[in-house]
């Protein structure tokens, strides 16, 4: 264990409740955030089968308005953002020219002239950079991140515990769609949104409502099992579900064929920032493709571990931990695309000794409906 | 909380000596950074161990973690309880969680080890450099 030399870290609004309920924190691209409070193994089968409540206010918020919105918002993004109604919410990427992720997103639709952007909390200052940079359309580009904390509760109870505390009906917002309503007296968006592969919300409110407004939460959820869940399990929930994490699936140097998200990718919409690239590689054939895999005996392929098939190295782990739920290790990882078949037998090699593994389909866990 | 007839390490490795055989295992502190344990990687009994150098790794939910030997020995025993419950690191960590036995190569390379007071004063400190 090494002392790294102090930093300044961006905290949350409840930082010192964190603190204050034991929390183990982390630095977290650049935020001290929770890594876990009871333990990322009890954290992640709450959200499996009760629910979650997680402080994700370190997610940045980007806001775009005026009358070029929509335009700027199709050209720094792959997904066809003229298709979402009013309410409604959908996944995408930040492009670079080169039809690479800058970043990962979800792009909110208040009106036909103001989208919430949610982004990483690591990119969001390069994200807000790079929509200026390229904003050729005259709109309004807001680093909101600041006057946002966002909370999300998730699992299968989670729409009985939020609705303890919000007078309008959970149940009409549908699967990527929001509403503003309040929770506990306080102004909220109410998303039904989540990166945990389950069902659940994510709030985003003013943050000097933060330690009121988890209070609240904690104290409705206590009777369905609700405990506050960290980053840790956030990423082992994530990773069963199949989803990507910046900086592991992609990063600017991979593109949405790549990583199996040709489904945010809308060739079909008009020219947009790295499409000319995207049109060509699709052209050309993929270096590689995302795929995921689980190990065959007790080992864990982590990140950055060497894949290994036929005795030549092939690609590398991109993430890789056990899944709680599934109970068996699972990973992601890039190989080439002759070697992508369901089935496909590889080796991980970990520290120098091959570990059998299989490719298996994604996502890994799937809710029942 | 650490037992007083034990030796540590600064890796968070306790050894327990009696006659010429040391039984190595992880101390509370190293399993409470490391959080919930999944697997554990024993070496065979009969491998030479040096003191300092890897005899193994312990991984956690989110991380792998080399074990580095307090001494030098050769392996004698591993414990069978940890290859179907190696959580028990997480529970019991200075007792029935012990990981490997070994006959001592040398019982004076115990006595440069921390005693418990040391040890306590060690991760106090450590504990400190963190939340700063």
């Amino acid at each position: 264990m090494n002392t790294s030399a102090a930093v300044e870290l961006r905290k949350t609004a409840l930082n010192s409740v964190h603190r204050r309920m034991g929390a183990k924190m982390v630095n977290f691209g650049g935020w001290d955030m929770p890594l876990e409070y009871s333990g990322i193994i009890a954290e992640h089968l709450a959200v499996r089968t009760r629910a979650g409540l997680f402080d994700v206010s370190h997610m940045g918020e980007l806001e775009i308005r005026g009358p070029g919105a929509l335009q700027l918002v199709q050209w720094v993004s792959c997904n066809n953002a003229a298709k979402l109604n009013v309410g409604q919410a959908h996944y995408s990427g930040l492009m670079t020219s080169r039809g690479t992720f800058v970043d990962d997103l979800l792009v909110h639709k208040f009106s036909d002239t103001h989208y919430l952007l949610c982004v990483n909390a690591g990119n969001q200052d390069d994200d807000f950079r790079h929509i200026i940079a390229n904003n050729q359309f005259d709109a309004e580009v807001e680093n909101s991140g600041p006057r946002y904390s966002q909370l999300a509760i998730q699992g299968p109870r989670a729409t009985e515990i939020l609705q303890q505390l919000t007078p309008g009906q959970l149940e009409a917002i549908r699967y990527y769609h929001f509403a503003f309503g309040k929770v506990s007296g306080v102004d909220c968006l109410i998303a039904r949104t989540g990166y945990t592969g389950e069902d659940g919300f994510e709030i985003y409110f003013a943050p000097e409502h933060s330690v009121k407004l988890w209070n609240d939460l904690m104290q409705a959820g206590e009777t369905a099992g609700m405990i506050p869940c960290g980053l840790g399990a956030r990423n082992t929930l994530r990773l069963e579900a199949g989803m990507c994490l910046y900086g592991h699936e992609i990063d600017d140097t991979t593109t949405p064929w790549e990583a199996g998200l040709a489904w945010i990718c809308k060739m079909e919409k008009a020219r947009f920032l790295g499409s000319d690239a995207l049109a060509q590689q699709k052209q050309a054939g993929l270096p590689r493709k995302l795929v995921g895999f689980e190990m065959l005996d007790k080992r864990i392929g982590r990140d950055g571990y060497p894949v290994v098939i036929g005795s030549h190295e092939a690609g590398r782990v991109t993430s890789g931990c056990p899944a709680p739920f599934l109970k068996k290790n699972i990973g992601t990882a890039y190989v080439p695309p002759n070697a992508t078949a369901i089935g496909t037998e590889i080796e991980i090699s970990i520290r120098g000794q091959a570990a059998p593994a299989r490719i298996v389909a994604l996502p890994f866990y799937k809710r029942p409906q | 909380m650490y037992p007083a007839d034990y030796r540590y390490t600064k890796q968070h490795e306790w050894i327990k000596v009696q006659g010429d055989t040391g039984t190595i295992g992880i101390t509370d502190y190293a399993q409470q950074e490391l959080g919930d344990v999944v697997f554990v990687d024993l070496p065979k009994v009969g491998a030479k161990i040096s003191a300092g150098k890897s005899l193994g790794s312990v991984e956690s939910v989110k991380a792998v973690s080399e074990i580095y030997s307090p001494v030098s020995g050769d392996v004698t025993e591993t414990n069978p309880l940890l290859v179907d419950a190696p959580e028990k690191i997480n529970t019991d960590p200075h007792n029935t969680a012990w990981l490997i036995k070994l006959k001592l190569a040398d019982p004076k390379e115990v006595a440069s080890l921390m005693d418990a007071a040391a040890y306590e004063a060690y991760i106090s400190e450590q504990a400190k450099e963190h939340s700063a």
